[in-house]
C-alpha cells in the first residue's frame, strides 16, 4: 500500500526534491533545469525559465514547430487541403491523431479525414522539391476542387531552399484559389509554440479580412484557442446559441477557412488558450480595433465567470438576464453531480504537465472537486503563461524567437472599429479588464512545484515524492505513469472521452475523476500470494 | 460520409500522396531498437520526429516507449548536429543509464549531411561513452524507403556492431523475426522451443512492449535480445531471415561479417509460409519436426475446412507492409478467398514480382500497387469502383470500412483503436487460426446484422 502524505496543513516544501532531481544531472544541465523549476509562492513575483531550448538527450514531452502549426492550429479546420511538403512521416503522424471533432453539413467540404503529402524522395532532396510541390497542388486541385490549400514545410524543405511561398503565389495565380504556405519546419523553434505563432501569422496574412460580410447577429464574437478536442467547442457553441450570441468563428475547433475570412467583423475576441492564439487576437485589435478578453470554459465556475464577462462587455440587460438564467439552470445540474462525487475524491492529489494553457485551466476543475494540485507545468508555454502578461516587456528575445516573423500590422482604415475602441476605454474605467491573463503561478498554492518542460527523470522523481492520485499529461507519459500504479488522464486527447468544456463538460470530468479515483482495480495489481508466506513444498507422496 | 471526397474516378498522380500506406524510416529504427535489451533509442533530428514516433508506438502498444532526441534548433540545422549528439550521448548515459544507445538519423540530419559514424567515434574519443556501454548508429533518411527500411537498417547496424565470429561454432540458429508484434516474437520462440532448436531471436520486443502491471516502472524491461546474445550470433550455424524487406540486410551482414549463411523465408503468416518456416527451422537446427507441430497444423487445417463456405470467393482489399502482405495474400488464396486489391506504400520491385508469382494462377486480375502514390486513397477508389467483402489492414481502414459498410480486420501497423495484437500472435499455425477467427468473426457479424429475419441463423 502506498502511504499517502497528509497535506491538510499546506503543501510540503519541495526544495529537497528539487535538489535530488538536479543532483542526477551533469552540471550544465542542472544549471538550466534549476531555473525551470520554481517552488511557488503566489505572494511573490517569481521568474521561471520557459520557452527555451530543450537539452539534447533529455526525454522531453515536446514536439516540433510543424506539429504546432499543422497539427494544432490548422488541423481542426475542415474546408482546406493541408498539404504537407516533405517526406511521408510528418503527414502520416498528424493524420487524425489529435481528436479535433468537426461537424460539416451535408455536402460541405471536409478534408480533415485525409492526409495529403508530397512524399519527398531522395531526388527531391538533391534536386529540389518545388516542381513536385507544384504538381501535387495541381493534382489536389484537379481531384478535390478545394477553395483553399495550405502548404506546410517540414525540416528538409527549408534546408534545401524550396520557396513554398513563391510556389504558393504562383499556384494561386494559376488556379485562382487561395493558396498559402507556412515555413513551419520542425527545427524553427524550441517547441510547438513557434508553430502556433507561424500559423497565426499565416492565417492573419492570407485569410482574415477576405470577406467583409454583413452582420448576422446582434452580438458577434470569435472564440480563440479552442480546438474542439472531444467536442468541447460543441458544448460552448450550444450555450452561445442559447444566449443569443453569434459565434462567427472559432480558432480553430469545428472551424472553416470561410469563417476565418469574416472573423474580423466580430465585436469581441474571447481567448481560451492564450499561448497558441494570442498573436491573432493582438493583430486583430491592431488592425481592426477589436478588443480581446481572456476567458476560460474549463470548470463550471470559470464558465459562469466567462459568460458574465461576455455579457458585461455588451452591457445588454436581456443578454445578462439570459446568461444568468443559463448559469442558474446549468449550475443546478453541475452541483447535483458534484455533490455526489466530491466526497469521494476530496483531498486527492493531482499533478499536470501539459500544453500551454490546459495545465492551468484544468486546476479549476480539480478545485471544484476539492482536489489539490501539487505540481504543474506547461510543455511549451512562455513566461507570460506562468507569470502573467505583465512580464512580456521583460522577456528576453533570443535567437529562437527572432526566427519567427513578427508581422507589421497596420490599421485598416475602412474596417477599423472606432466604436469598439471607445467602448473598451469606457469599460476599462469601470474596472473591466482586457488582455487580462495573470498566468498559472499566482493561482497555485504556496509550495506547489511549478516545472516547465518536465522530462522523464523529473516525472519519476515527482511520482516518488508526491505519490499523486492522478497525473495529467499526454500519450507518451500515460503508460509510464500508470506502471507505477498511478492513473494518468490525458489532457491532449482526453483519453478519447470528453467533452470537458463548459457545464456539461464539467459534469463529464467529475464523472471521469470518479471512475479513475474511486475504483478498486488498482488494488488488484498485487497478486494475493505476494502478501502470504510461501508454501514450503515437499516431494514425498504422503506430505 | 467520413471520406466524402473520394470518388471512383482514378486519375493518374505523379506527385501527390493521399492517405499513405506507409510512414517514414525512423519509427522502424525505434521499434527495432526496443527489441534489444537495455537499449535507449535516440532520434538525431528535430524533437517532433521523436515525439511522433514515440506517440505512434505508444498508441499501438499501450505501453511506455522511451526514446531521446537531439532536439535540433535552427542553429544546429545550419552548423550541423555534432554538438547536439555529443551532448545527448553524455546526458543519456548520465541520466537514463542505458546499456546501449541506438542512434538513428532523420531527414533533417541526413539533409545537412551529419555523419553519425564520425560523431559517435568522436563521442568515444571524448570519453562520453562509459566503459562497457555502447552507441550503435544507423542511417535512416525519411525520404528513402519506408518505416520497414528503417527497421532493416537498425537491425543491420546491431549485427554489424555486435555480432562476432570467434571461430567457435555454437549449435544455435539466428532468427530474424521481421517487423511483427511481441506476441509473434513470443510465438516464434515457442515454436523453436517445441522444435528444440537453440536460437537467438533478434529483435525481441516481447517483455518490452507487453510488460505486466506490477506497480513498478522499469525503464529497461527484462525483454529484448541481450548484447551477449547478439555477439554470439556471429558463431551461429546459420540464420533464418523472415521477410526480405525487414531482415535481409541483417542476414547479409551476418554472412559477410561472420560467415554465417542464411535462409531467406517469408514471415510465417498462413499455412504455406508457416510450413516453409518450420521446414527451414528443421533444416537449420538439424532436427526432425515433432508431432506437436504437425498437430497444430492439423488443427488449423481442420478449422479451414470446417469454415470454408464462409470464406470461399470473398473479395478482400489489403494494405500494409510487403513482408506481411506477401504471405497474407498467399494465405487468402489458399483459403479460396480473393485478395483483389493490394496496396503498399513501401517501394521495391520485388514486391510486384512476388505478388504476380503468387497471384498469377488463381487471381491474375488482382490489382497490386506499391511505391509512390500506392496509397489508401487509391485503394478506396478501387473499392468504390467495385466493392469488397473484407478489408485487412491498419486502423486507418476504419474510415473506409464505415463509409462502405465493409467488415474490417485489423492487421499491421499501427493498430490504435483495438487491443489484442500484443498478446495474440498472427504467425505460425496458431497465428493463422487467430487470423481466421478474426476474419470469420467480421464476416459473420455482418451476416448476422444484415440478413433478413426469416433467414437469421442460430448455427453457423
Amino acid at each position: 500500500m502506498v502511504i499517502k502524505k497528509d497535506y491538510t496543513n499546506g503543501l510540503p516544501d519541495p526544495s529537497e526534491l528539487k535538489n535530488e532531481i538536479l543532483a542526477k544531472y551533469p552540471r550544465k544541465v542542472a544549471k538550466k533545469r534549476a531555473k525551470a523549476m520554481v517552488v511557488n509562492d503566489p505572494e511573490e513575483q517569481q521568474e521561471i525559465a520557459a520557452n527555451i531550448r530543450t537539452i539534447p538527450g533529455i526525454i522531453t514531452q515536446r514536439g516540433c514547430t510543424y506539429a504546432g502549426c499543422k497539427g494544432v492550429v490548422l488541423g481542426p479546420t475542415r474546408d482546406i487541403i493541408n498539404l504537407v511538403h516533405g517526406p511521408i512521416g510528418c503527414s502520416f503522424y498528424a493524420w487524425l491523431t489529435r481528436r479535433n471533432q468537426t461537424r460539416p453539413t451535408e455536402g460541405e467540404e471536409n478534408f480533415m479525414t485525409y492526409a495529403f503529402s508530397t512524399d519527398m524522395q531522395d531526388e527531391n532532396i538533391v534536386f529540389g522539391g518545388e516542381e513536385k510541390l507544384k504538381e501535387a497542388i495541381r493534382e489536389a486541385f484537379d481531384m478535390f476542387k478545394p477553395k483553399s490549400i495550405g502548404i506546410f514545410s517540414t525540416c528538409p524543405v527549408g534546408l534545401i531552399g524550396d520557396d513554398v511561398h513563391a510556389v504558393a503565389r504562383e499556384m494561386k495565380a494559376e488556379l485562382g484559389i487561395n493558396i498559402f504556405g507556412f515555413s513551419c519546419e520542425g527545427y524553427r523553434g524550441v517547441s510547438q509554440s513557434a508553430g502556433h505563432h507561424i500559423a497565426n501569422n499565416g492565417i492573419f496574412k492570407h485569410v482574415v479580412g477576405n470577406d467583409n460580410r454583413e452582420r448576422t447577429g446582434k452580438f458577434q464574437v470569435n472564440l480563440m484557442g479552442e480546438y474542439n478536442i472531444g467536442g468541447d467547442a460543441f458544448e460552448i457553441e450550444r450555450i452561445f446559441e442559447e444566449i443569443g450570441v453569434t459565434l462567427l468563428s472559432t480558432y480553430s475547433g469545428n472551424s472553416t477557412v470561410e469563417s476565418f475570412a469574416y472573423s474580423h467583423t466580430a465585436d469581441l475576441n474571447m481567448v481560451m488558450c492564450h499561448r497558441s492564439i494570442n498573436y491573432i487576437a493582438e493583430m486583430m485589435e491592431e488592425k481592426y480595433g477589436i478588443p480581446w478578453v481572456k476567458v476560460n470554459f474549463i470548470g463550471a465556475e470559470s464558465t459562469a465567470k466567462s459568460l458574465r464577462k461576455l455579457a458585461d462587455y455588451f452591457g445588454d440587460k436581456e443578454l445578462s438576464a439570459k446568461v444568468e438564467e443559463v448559469i442558474k439552470r446549468e449550475y443546478a445540474k453541475v452541483k447535483a453531480v458534484a455533490d455526489v462525487i466530491r466526497p469521494k475524491v476530496e483531498g486527492k492529489l493531482a499533478m499536470m504537465f501539459v500544453g500551454g494553457s490546459r495545465a492551468h485551466h484544468y486546476q479549476d476543475l480539480f478545485n471544484e472537486l476539492g482536489m489539490k494540485t501539487v505540481s504543474a507545468g506547461y510543455e511549451f508555454a512562455h513566461r507570460d503563461d506562468y507569470e502573467g502578461r505583465e512580464v512580456i516587456p521583460d522577456i528576453k528575445i533570443d535567437a529562437d524567437t527572432r526566427n519567427i516573423e513578427d508581422l507589421v500590422v497596420e490599421k485598416d482604415e475602412t474596417h477599423y472599429r472606432e466604436d469598439l475602441v471607445k467602448k473598451k476605454a469606457e469599460l476599462e474605467k469601470t474596472g473591466y479588464t482586457f488582455k487580462d491573463y495573470q498566468g498559472m503561478m499566482p493561482e497555485m498554492k504556496k509550495n506547489s512545484l511549478v516545472i516547465d518542460d518536465v522530462n522523464h527523470w523529473e516525472t519519476e522523481k515527482l511520482i516518488e515524492f508526491y505519490k499523486p492520485d492522478v497525473f495529467c499529461a499526454g500519450i507518451k507519459e500515460k503508460y509510464v505513469v500508470q506502471k507505477y500504479g498511478v492513473p494518468l488522464k490525458q489532457l491532449h486527447s482526453y483519453d478519447y472521452g470528453g467533452p470537458y468544456a463548459a457545464f456539461g463538460g464539467a459534469i463529464n470530468f467529475y464523472k471521469e475523476m470518479e471512475r479513475m479515483l474511486a475504483t478498486d482495480i488498482w488494488k488488484l495489481v498485487d497478486a494475493p500470494w505476494k502478501h502470504e508466506p510461501e508454501i514450503v513444498g515437499c516431494v514425498t507422496a504422503d506430505a | 460520409m467520413l471520406l466524402r471526397h473520394t470518388t471512383k474516378e482514378v486519375k493518374e498522380r505523379k506527385a501527390l500522396t493521399v492517405n499513405p500506406a506507409k510512414t517514414c524510416q525512423p519509427v522502424g529504427a525505434m521499434y527495432a531498437a526496443l527489441g534489444v535489451h537495455g537499449c535507449l533509442p535516440h532520434s538525431h533530428g528535430s524533437q517532433g520526429c521523436c515525439s511522433y514516433h514515440r506517440s505512434a508506438l505508444t498508441r499501438h502498444y499501450k505501453e511506455p516507449v522511451m526514446a531521446a532526441t537531439s532536439s535540433f534548433t535552427e542553429g544546429s540545422s545550419v552548423f550541423g548536429g555534432q554538438a547536439n549528439l555529443l551532448q545527448a550521448i553524455d546526458n543519456m548515459f548520465t541520466i537514463y543509464e542505458p546499456e546501449i544507445v541506438a542512434v538513428h538519423s532523420t531527414c533533417l540530419s541526413e539533409t545537412i549531411g551529419d555523419d553519425l559514424g564520425q560523431i559517435v567515434a568522436k563521442a568515444k574519443d571524448d570519453g562520453k561513452i562509459p566503459e562497457g556501454k555502447h552507441v550503435v548508429q544507423a542511417s535512416t533518411p525519411s525520404y528513402v524507403g519506408s518505416h520497414v527500411t528503417g527497421y532493416a537498417n537498425m537491425l543491420e547496424a546491431f549485427v554489424k556492431y555486435f555480432a562476432f565470429n570467434t571461430n567457435e561454432k555454437v549449435r544455435q540458429v539466428n532468427l530474424l523475426s521481421g517487423w511483427v508484434e511481441p506476441s509473434d516474437m513470443r510465438e516464434i520462440k515457442r515454436i523453436a522451443e517445441i522444435m528444440k532448436v537453440q536460437n537467438i531471436l533478434l529483435p525481441d520486443t516481447s517483455d518490452v512492449v507487453d510488460t505486466p502491471m506490477t506497480g513498478k516502472y522499469e525503464m529497461y524491461p527484462k525483454g529484448g535480445t541481450t548484447v551477449k546474445e547478439i555477439v554470439s550470433m556471429g558463431n551461429s550455424m546459420s540464420t533464418i531471415a523472415m521477410g526480405e524487406w525487414c531482415s535481409k540486410k541483417a542476414a547479409i551482414m551476418l554472412d559477410n561479417k561472420c560467415k554465417v549463411p542464411f535462409t531467406m523465408t517469408d514471415v510465417a503468416i498462413g499455412i504455406k509460409a508457416s510450413d516453409r518456416f518450420i521446414q527451414a527451422l528443421s533444416t537449420a537446427g538439424k532436427v526432425s519436426i515433432p508431432e506437436a507441430i504437425s498437430e497444430e497444423r492439423g488443427r488449423l487445417l481442420d478449422m479451414v475446412t470446417d469454415m470454408h463456405q464462409y470464406l470461399y470467393g470473398k473479395r478482400v482489399a489489403l494494405w500494409g507492409d510487403p513482408d506481411t502482405l506477401i504471405p497474407l495474400t498467399e494465405f487468402l488464396l489458399d483459403l479460396d478467398m480473393k485478395p483483389v486489391y493490394i496496396v503498399s506504400g513501401t517501394p521495391g520491385k520485388r514486391f510486384e514480382k512476388r505478388m504476380s508469382e503468387i497471384l498469377c494462377n488463381k487471381l491474375p486480375e488482382a490489382k497490386v500497387k506499391n511505391g509512390p502514390q500506392a496509397d489508401m486513397f487509391l485503394m478506396h477508389q478501387w473499392i468504390k469502383e467495385e466493392s469488397v467483402d473484407l478489408l485487412i489492414g491498419n486502423t486507418y481502414g476504419k474510415y473506409i470500412a464505415r463509409d462502405e459498410g465493409v467488415p474490417f480486420v485489423r492487421m499491421g501497423f499501427p493498430i490504435i483503436d483495438r487491443v489484442g495484437h500484443s498478446y495474440f500472435p498472427t504467425v505460425g499455425y496458431q497465428g493463422a487460426i487467430r487470423i481466421l477467427e478474426k476474419m470469420l468473426g467480421a464476416i459473420m457479424d455482418k451476416i448476422d446484422a444484415t440478413t433478413p429475419e426469416e433467414s437469421f441463423e442460430l448455427v453457423m
